[in-house]
């Protein structure tokens, strides 16, 4: 009895952590997908390019895994910003993103992926930091620990500061309420004088620029190849499905759930079965509750 | 002439026929086949995606479905390749009802993504599951001396086909043609209309009275049949099946490439697509590396998506549109 909570306790802290740093990844597809109905499948394989930035940074350079993330930023910024430049003009304004824009996403996807294939090997890549490795054991009872791998930790402390500071800025600010308020009526901003266009170009591009730190969280809890991209997908969508489209506090509690799920079946019944859960999730909620659990509907219409 | 097209259909069988029984190179059955694999895929993808606006990402899924149905009834009951491809086609086809029953409800978007899951789903089930070779793969000896109709297929002095591959090829090539027909069959039917009307506004279409709901299910099941035809012979022509060529991400990305390159509005748009795509992909891996191979279908996908919305027949439609002005 006492194993079993003691892997029931493990499994639950670490889906905790892995929740916290799922949230940092699909952050910025809640703002692109959830509140700008832009369709960035090419989301995960972002934050993978990101990952592997943080990598070349972290190797020749040695800089922080985290620091290399932030220098990294403003180039995924630029990177969304002539993106969105491309989808506006070319398929967004003639009402073609729905089959076009979405082969035209699942192009750049493929392009990355193969690209890093290309670049690196497929082979795993990790980064070297002092928190690495290392990991704190709490002792609860006799033949009760629970074990927190420091890489863990330092992933869910930096993702939570990452997706409040955001959630802050789109709540609080002018232009993050300007944002909210593209994805409820275009119209109505017009006329109040703001071009909606603008603010959802800075917007997306904000959403793709979660993907420089995503990217170095991502390195930091787990060795990373290019197609790891196309694993994530499921987990990314899921919670931005789960959490409701557009709430972020959905998100956030979307990805605790997910990173709980992902840990129990890992620990019970083994790891290869974890990426089966995610996507199995998904799967069930667009079946069952297309609405996900807190948000606005994500039916037909 | 009211059966052109289908005289020409045969005459075609034909000719694949005799093209097995003329050339010596067994070197262009093996490519060949490849290229008509993936013309199935494209045209299999061009009647959900192409006529009904709706994006399959997971086609390797349900290419894999037909592949592992195969070895499955190659393992239980070592049944001949057309049984095995009749088989992979049904649970294929059932798999893709499934799938657009649970999500087809919602908008496009989420059938695309609950397709890429499904692929995951599968993978991962697949890989887990030893009767069939769970992760490492298994190997498939082709049969003997199979017979089909009591006629000996396979033999090097007596059969119809002198070794496996020129039977692979001709069956392969077979299915290509029969799906052609039945892609232009359906273009020009209800059900592509119906699904032409969903394209342009599926809730204009639903008020006219169109049984949206009941025409992408079929649409879906044809297109998951049709893949998983396409897959079924896989594992007899690798001699060998393993979740990562069965999953293979070149399947996914052709079966959207060929049709986006050929034209989606027209049966003929995935034909040119995986005549061009595939060949050059076939011609090109002899002397270039497969990844950038893949790098290259990626970006001709997205610059033909950028500036030719209508493929190459549309090219050809503006063209004839321009001279006749």
């Amino acid at each position: 009895m006492a194993v079993f909570i003691d892997l029931l306790l493990n499994a639950l802290v670490i889906g905790i952590l892995l929740g916290g740093f799922y949230a940092a990844l699909a952050i910025g597809l809640s703002i692109t997908f959830g509140l700008l109905d832009v369709v960035n499948i090419a989301h995960p394989t972002m934050l993978v390019l990101g990952a592997f930035i943080a990598f070349l940074l972290n190797s020749t350079l040695g800089i922080d895994p985290i620091l290399a993330g932030v220098i990294a930023t403003p180039f995924f910024f630029i990177l969304g910003w002539l993106i969105y430049q491309v989808y506006y003009n070319v398929f967004e304004k003639s009402g073609a993103e729905s089959l076009r824009g979405l082969a035209f996403f699942f192009g750049l996807l493929f392009i990355i992926e193969v690209g890093l294939v290309i670049q690196f090997g497929v082979d795993h890549r990790l980064v070297e930091a002092p928190y690495i490795g290392e990991s704190w054991n709490i002792i609860i009872g006799e033949e009760i620990d629970v074990a927190i791998p420091f890489r863990l930790l330092v992933a869910f402390v930096v993702a939570s500061i990452a997706t409040l500071a955001i959630r802050a800025y789109l709540t609080k600010t002018f232009f993050g309420r300007a944002v909210r308020a593209v994805a409820q009526d275009m119209m109505a901003l017009r006329l109040m004088g703001v071009d909606p266009i603008r603010v959802k170009r800075i917007a997306f591009a904000m959403g793709v620029a979660t993907a420089g730190v995503g990217g170095a969280l991502m390195i930091i809890v787990l060795p990373i190849e290019p197609s790891l991209g196309r694993l994530y997908l499921g987990n990314v969508f899921a919670i931005v499905v789960l959490g409701g489209l557009g709430s972020i506090s959905g998100t956030l509690l979307a990805a605790v759930i997910i990173g709980v799920a992902e840990s129990i079946v890992a620990t019970f019944f083994g790891p290869s079965w974890a990426p089966a859960v995610s996507f199995g999730i998904l799967l069930a909620v667009l079946a069952f509750r297309p609405e996900g659990l807190f948000g606005k509907t994500a039916g037909a219409h | 002439m009211k059966y052109k097209f289908e005289i020409i259909c045969l005459l075609l069988i034909v000719g694949l026929f005799a093209l097995t029984q003329i050339v010596g190179n067994q070197f262009y059955f093996f490519i060949g086949f490849v290229i008509l694999q993936y013309m199935v895929m494209a045209i299999a993808w061009n009647v959900l995606g192409g006529y009904g606006g709706y994006v399959n990402f997971g086609s390797a899924g349900f290419l894999a479905t037909g592949a592992y149905t195969a070895v499955a009834l190659i393992n239980f009951l070592d049944v001949g390749l057309v049984e095995q491809m009749i088989a992979g086609g049904i649970i294929a086809g059932l798999l893709g009802l499934a799938t657009g029953y649970l999500t087809l409800r919602l908008r496009g978007v989420y059938f695309a993504i609950a397709t890429l899951a499904l692929a995951i789903i599968l993978e991962t089930i697949v890989a887990h599951w030893d009767y069939v070779g769970g992760a490492a793969g298994t190997s498939i000896l082709p049969k003997r001396k199979p017979e089909l109709l009591g006629e000996l297929i396979v033999d090097r002095k007596e059969g119809i086909f002198g070794n496996y591959k020129e039977f692979l090829f001709f069956l392969m090539g077979t299915v290509a043609i029969i799906c052609v027909w039945i892609s232009r069959y359906i273009e020009n039917s209800k059900l592509g209309r119906g699904l032409n009307a969903i394209k342009d506004s599926e809730e204009a279409a639903e008020c006219m009275g169109v049984p949206t709901m009941r025409l992408k299910l079929i649409a879906t099941a044809i297109s998951g049949g049709m893949m998983g035809v396409a897959g079924a012979p896989l594992a007899s022509y690798l001699t060998f099946i393993d979740p990562l060529s069965a999953f293979n991400l070149e399947y996914a990305i052709n079966a959207i490439a060929m049709p986006m390159i050929g034209g989606t509005v027209s049966w003929a748009g995935p034909v040119i697509g995986a005549l061009l795509l595939g060949t050059a992909q076939q011609v090109s891996s002899l002397w270039i590396q497969s990844e950038l191979n893949l790098l290259i279908v990626g970006v001709v996908l997205v610059v033909f998506v950028i500036i030719a919305p209508e493929g190459i027949i549309g090219w050809f439609r503006k063209s004839r549109k321009g001279s006749a002005r």
